[in-house]
């Protein structure tokens, strides 16, 4: 009989390692373009909108996917605190994938900046024109950014603390390369 | 599941754990600059013009003191011929401008001198936008945003003297000919009597590109339609303090003004990343259309003030150079306009008032 799947499943990998790949790269584009003045500006600029937007559509994907394959549960022994700390930072983690995006694209739409994405392509505006919104939106952005990489760099410390202190499989219900999820429980 | 570990080995895992995290918050600090003061940021750049201007909560960090316009744009068409943009098709699209004087002192008085701007906002029904600073002088003093900074340090008033420092500027352009050379070239230049009869250039260069990915290298400018004006050098005996933005009220309220846009057709040879150099006068012009200005407004309510006229704010069709000015630009002014939308509720009121716009340029 199975017991709890203990490793989350392939499609759940894969979105978590694209979308840490791809938070942590905006985090360093977005943190870089704001100090610089050089030819990198522009060209940072150019992937962090398109980029942002990527984020947005993939955490969609990612909230729907959590619906139907849940992760895996916690060790039973893990203190409560941590626990509650995991499925806090786990908690602020998905509200500021979501509300990272959607502060960017509505702040441009309040400055207004055209909302281009590639070539032509461009979204169209969520917000009406006014620069106070504007003003607070674009404080909001680099203060939940901030927030955001403490969260990444306590999120990736626990990981670790997991998997080399604790070494209690909950690194590995992430990190696995296995594909083949009937031998997880093994 | 696992064998116990010994204390030491539990420090050295979570030292490790410390190290990584610590790693990538250095490089984190690294990229957003605070370990290396030096490297030129939009922070600093604010800081320059703070020092060199003063405090000016709400306003502009450059371009300070200026006034709303509004107007349309009739394309011609002839640069569809170069750029599959929307906006160079014919047609007419509604547009946003902003006269201005260079520099950060919003109340500076009006001087024959001081370098003028026209920004334009173009914007197309289907929301394709294509914004544009212009200036009266024909090539731009620096090529870096390096250069503008040390220009700016340069150019610092002496408290003592209330002028600049002349060893700075002599040190500043021992170490910039570029700057010597366009100095040259922008103080010989013929001052028209106002902004109506100003020719603004767009200095820096951009690359037009059509539906088949062709590129070709181009800057433009915007002209005064009518007779080419005498040099002004004076101003005139009465002038006030915003005479320059006076006579730009009583001209548009007396009838529209017009500036033809002319694109200057580059060759491959001709410099796109240094605006400090002019390109050769035999170069191919299009005529792209007029714009026409019918309504002027004071910034304190106008439709342009809460716009940022960011030069890389270019609609497909009108690409950016290897001008490195633009991307300092364009971060510059991103910045600039942050501030200055946090600051409303401490703006001063703007130097050219709606009073005085009302009242037809009187003072």
């Amino acid at each position: 009989m199975s017991s709890a799947r203990r490793t989350f499943t392939a499609g759940s990998r894969v979105l978590h390692w694209a979308m840490a790949v791809m938070i942590l790269a905006m985090l360093f584009i977005g943190v870089g373009m704001a100090a610089t003045v050089s030819d990198r500006y522009a060209f940072l600029v150019s992937i962090h909108k398109p980029l942002g937007i990527a984020i947005l559509v993939l955490a969609v994907l990612r909230a729907l996917n959590r619906l139907f394959n849940p992760p895996p549960p916690l060790p039973d022994d893990l203190p409560a605190w941590q626990q509650r700390a995991a499925t806090g930072s786990h908690h602020l983690l998905y509200g500021l994938m979501f509300l990272m995006p959607l502060i960017g694209w509505a702040m441009l739409s309040a400055a207004p900046y055209p909302v281009a994405i590639f070539g032509p392509l461009q979204l169209p505006p969520v917000l009406p024109q006014n620069a106070t919104v504007y003003a607070l939106l674009r404080h909001a952005h680099t203060f939940l950014a901030f927030l955001l990489f403490a969260t990444f760099l306590a999120h990736s410390s626990a990981a670790l603390f997991h998997g080399l202190i604790r070494r209690d499989g909950v690194l590995q219900s992430m990190a696995s390369l296995r594909t083949d999820e009937a031998n997880d429980g093994a | 599941m696992s064998s116990r570990l010994s204390i030491v080995s539990v420090l050295l895992r979570f030292a490790v754990i410390g190290a990584a995290a610590l790693a990538v918050a250095a490089a984190f600090t690294y990229v957003g600059g605070w370990l290396t003061p030096r490297r030129l940021t939009q922070a600093r750049i604010m800081d320059a013009f703070a020092r060199q201007d003063g405090a000016h909560p709400g306003f502009r960090r450059n371009h300070a003191k200026g006034l709303c316009v509004s107007g349309w744009f009739d394309s011609t068409g002839a640069a569809t011929l170069l750029s599959n943009s929307e906006i160079l098709d014919a047609g007419r699209v509604p547009v946003i401008g902003r006269f201005a004087l260079a520099g950060g002192m919003p109340m500076q008085a009006d001087t024959p001198s001081a370098v003028r701007s026209l920004a334009l906002r173009f914007l197309a029904p289907d929301g394709q936008e294509w914004r544009t600073g212009m200036n009266d002088i024909p090539v731009f003093p620096v090529n870096t945003a390096e250069g503008f900074y040390d220009l700016l340090l340069a150019s610092k008033p002496d408290p003592a003297t209330g002028k600049p420092d002349p060893n700075a500027m002599r040190a500043f352009l021992a170490r910039h000919p570029e700057t010597v050379r366009s100095m040259a070239i922008i103080t010989a230049r013929a001052v028209a009597p106002g902004f109506a009869e100003s020719t603004f250039n767009s200095l820096d260069a951009f690359r037009l590109v059509d539906a088949g990915g062709r590129s070709t290298p181009v800057r433009w400018a915007v002209v005064p339609l009518g007779s080419p004006p005498a040099d002004a050098a004076a101003p005139p005996s009465n002038a006030g303090k915003n005479y320059l933005f006076d006579e730009l009220i009583a001209r548009i309220n007396q009838r529209p003004l017009k500036w033809r846009l002319m694109i200057t057709v580059g060759q491959a040879q001709d410099p796109t990343a240094d605006a400090t150099l002019p390109w050769p006068a035999d170069r191919a012009q299009i005529d792209a259309g007029t714009v026409t200005i019918d309504k002027v407004s004071s910034e304190d309510g106008g439709s342009c003030t809460d716009i940022n006229f960011d030069p890389l704010v270019l609609p497909p069709g009108i690409e950016p150079s290897d001008d490195p000015l633009l991307s300092a630009r364009s971060a510059a002014y991103a910045r600039s306009f942050t501030l200055r939308a946090s600051e409303r509720r401490k703006k001063a009121p703007s130097a050219v008032t709606p009073q005085e716009v009302r009242a037809g340029g009187k003072t």
